[in-house]
């Protein structure tokens, strides 16, 4: 059996430059992973900021021995968007795609097939496989029997499961921060900085329930799948993501080692984790195939 | 003489049929083509009574083709991993019907229609959220799609850019429901529910919807346990779906992604027809055929008039009417959406 890895996810937030700079020399110096995803996911407007730090955040992390890897925007739409990720390619690095336009502007190569591509099933795989995919990191509403069988049918691919962190959940054209603030997208003045892990939305009885991170919407709760190695490799997974929060990433990938070592059990890794400043309550329930935000025995 | 005298629609006019009557009510009506899907989980309408057999779509096509319509079948979720035959059969099924068209989304279902049933004109469902050139440039290539429906992201302008740099037809939504989220790219509902669009092929299922009435007359309105809307006695009580809810946030409380609203696109057909777009779509395989009938109606009378080069005067009000006293919106058609 080979050791499974880790990996952290690439920053969902609008977190500023020297917020970023300082989060990935820890990651560099401190984190016990193997991999780094790194680049502007979500909105293309912050990528004027976010820009100019990742190359001294790049030789950082390699010197750190960590396998780079620049992800893709999940929903490139502008002039500027589109040519920044045709270009995307140019640093020699491997890549995440995000969205389908990658596999038009890009030289066929190996890819992460990143959570933003609908790939549902084995056959829309295979399908991605035969255009270069290497590795495949499901849609967070993918059900653990799903990924398994998946997998199953190409065993060639590295599955990264969507381990921890608020889920991912929506897309949108609209910008729902600068809606919240009264304004619009083109003219956003950047208010999702203000929420480094996401703007908390409640329901009308003041229950917990999504995060608005400008066109994005994403889970109140974090996502805290504390499967043992055992477990992730009779279901085909062999790496686990971590998305970056404000809460010690660090010291979450720690426990994630100690559970992938054989350190610490399920439950104490669930302990350990549940015990720290996470930006919701626990979920994991969209891997048994019912509602995400739910916590239940996998 | 009068054949020259007739000018051509400048749009096909693609109308929502979830029965065998309303579809043949959409032919009545005067539509160009109708889009239905199976009654299972490879459409994105799979609601119980809703859709059509395999018999009923044979039929249904015969029954528009008699009349000079098309059948565009949709099979536009994402098959579930281990039983991808099921979205493979659906595929074989439109074809043997006859259908004129495919509508998927799933790298799946595109594939096995583009090797198996290469002589069914393939279209890109808006499910696959394509609305990029180079995106729309994979599935044309990698499938050979024939045709793109746009996610509902894009200005008016925009589509017009995108018409410019690409090589095949675009669809667009002019009337109905309204998804605030990119279609396709929303796992809110799974969130809440279990169940969502991509994954079973529907969006906030009615069998987690439940009303409470408090004492005071107020109606609550959840989805899920979620408490997502509320309504004053005696005002009518909408249907809790998740992005159209009220919610709180920063201490203040209310429709956070989208009002109740829902699209109503018709005062831009114009622009529309000169952003080179070459089919409107309906929305609405949910409704029921009276329905279906007076807007199928209106629209085609729209666009012949456009055809026409008349001044459509009376359309707005028709449709607001449909629309149920409900609010509308042109959506992300004007750039001020966003």
């Amino acid at each position: 059996m080979t050791a499974i890895e880790l990996a952290i996810g690439p920053c969902l937030f609008n977190w500023s430059p020297e917020h970023l700079t300082d989060f990935y020399a820890r990651i560099a110096d401190e984190a016990p992973v193997e991999r780094v995803y790194l680049g502007e996911v979500v909105c293309g407007k912050r990528m004027p900021f976010s820009d100019p730090v990742w190359p001294r955040v790049i030789e950082r992390l390699d010197r750190a021995g960590k396998t780079v890897v620049l992800s893709s925007l999940a929903l490139p739409a502008t002039v500027r968007e589109r040519k920044a990720m045709a270009g995307l390619a140019e640093a020699g690095l491997p890549l995440e795609f995000n969205d389908m336009s990658m596999l038009a502007t890009t030289e066929p190569g190996p890819f992460v097939a990143g959570p933003f591509l609908n790939v549902y099933n084995e056959a829309a795989l295979g399908a991605l496989v035969r255009h270069g995919a290497s590795d495949w990191c499901p849609p967070v509403e993918v059900p653990l029997a799903s990924i398994a069988a998946v997998a199953r049918a190409h065993p060639q691919v590295t599955v990264e499961l969507f381990a921890f962190g608020r889920l991912p959940l929506a897309l949108s054209g609209r910008c729902y921060h600068a809606r919240a603030h009264g304004l619009s997208k083109d003219s956003c003045q950047f208010v999702c900085e203000k929420d480094p892990d996401g703007m908390n939305v409640a329901t009308l009885d003041k229950a917990r329930f999504l995060a608005v991170n400008g066109i994005q919407t994403l889970s109140d709760s974090c996502q805290v799948v504390t499967l043992g190695p055992e477990r992730l490799a009779e279901n085909g997974i062999s790496r686990l993501r971590l998305s970056p929060h404000t809460v010690d990433m660090v010291a979450v990938a720690r426990a994630y080692r100690d559970l992938l070592d054989g350190a610490a059990s399920e439950a104490e890794t669930e302990a350990r984790l549940t015990a720290m400043n996470l930006p919701g309550p626990p979920c994991n329930a969209a891997l048994a195939g019912e509602a995400g935000w739910r916590q239940v025995a996998l | 003489m009068s054949l020259q005298a007739e000018t051509a629609a400048p749009f096909e006019l693609v109308c929502p049929a979830g029965t065998p009557a309303a579809l043949r009510a959409a032919v009545d009506a005067g539509a160009h083509a109708i889009y239905c899907g199976f009654n299972n989980e490879t459409n994105a309408r799979n609601f119980p009574g809703l859709n059509f057999s395999e018999a009923e779509m044979a039929k249904g096509v015969d029954y528009a083709h008699r009349h000079g319509a098309k059948v565009l079948v949709a099979i536009n979720t994402f098959a579930r991993a281990g039983s991808v035959e099921i979205w493979q059969r659906a595929v074989d099924a439109a074809a043997e019907a006859g259908a004129d068209a495919l509508i998927a989304a799933d790298l799946a279902v595109l594939e096995h229609a583009a090797r198996h049933q290469p002589g069914t004109r393939l279209h890109l469902s808006v499910q696959a959220a394509a609305n990029t050139p180079e995106a729309i440039r994979f599935y044309t290539e990698t499938f050979g799609v024939k045709r793109v429906v746009l996610p509902r992201v894009l200005s008016v302008e925009e589509i017009a850019r995108l018409n410019r740099e690409i090589a095949v037809e675009t669809e667009v939504f002019v009337f109905g429901g309204l998804c605030v989220m990119t279609e396709g790219r929303c796992a809110l509902s799974s969130h809440a529910t279990g169940k969502s669009p991509n994954l079973t092929g529907v969006c906030s299922p009615p069998d987690h919807v439940a009303y409470e009435e408090n004492a005071d007359g107020t109606l609550l309105a959840r989805l899920g346990g979620f408490t997502i809307d509320r309504f004053a006695a005696g005002e009518p009580a909408g249907y809790p779906t998740l992005c159209k809810g009220q919610f709180s946030a920063m201490g203040k409380t209310g429709y956070l992604f989208e009002d109740p609203v829902s699209l109503n696109a018709a005062a831009l057909l114009p622009a529309l027809r000169d952003a080179g777009v070459t089919a409107l779509k309906i929305e609405g395989r949910q409704r029921g055929k009276a329905y279906v009938s007076s807007v199928v109606r209106a629209f085609r009378r729209a666009v012949d008039a456009l055809a026409r080069g008349e001044p459509e005067t009376d359309l707005a009000g028709e449709l607001a009417a449909l629309a149920e006293g409900g609010r509308q919106t042109t959506g992300a058609y004007r750039k001020t959406w966003r």
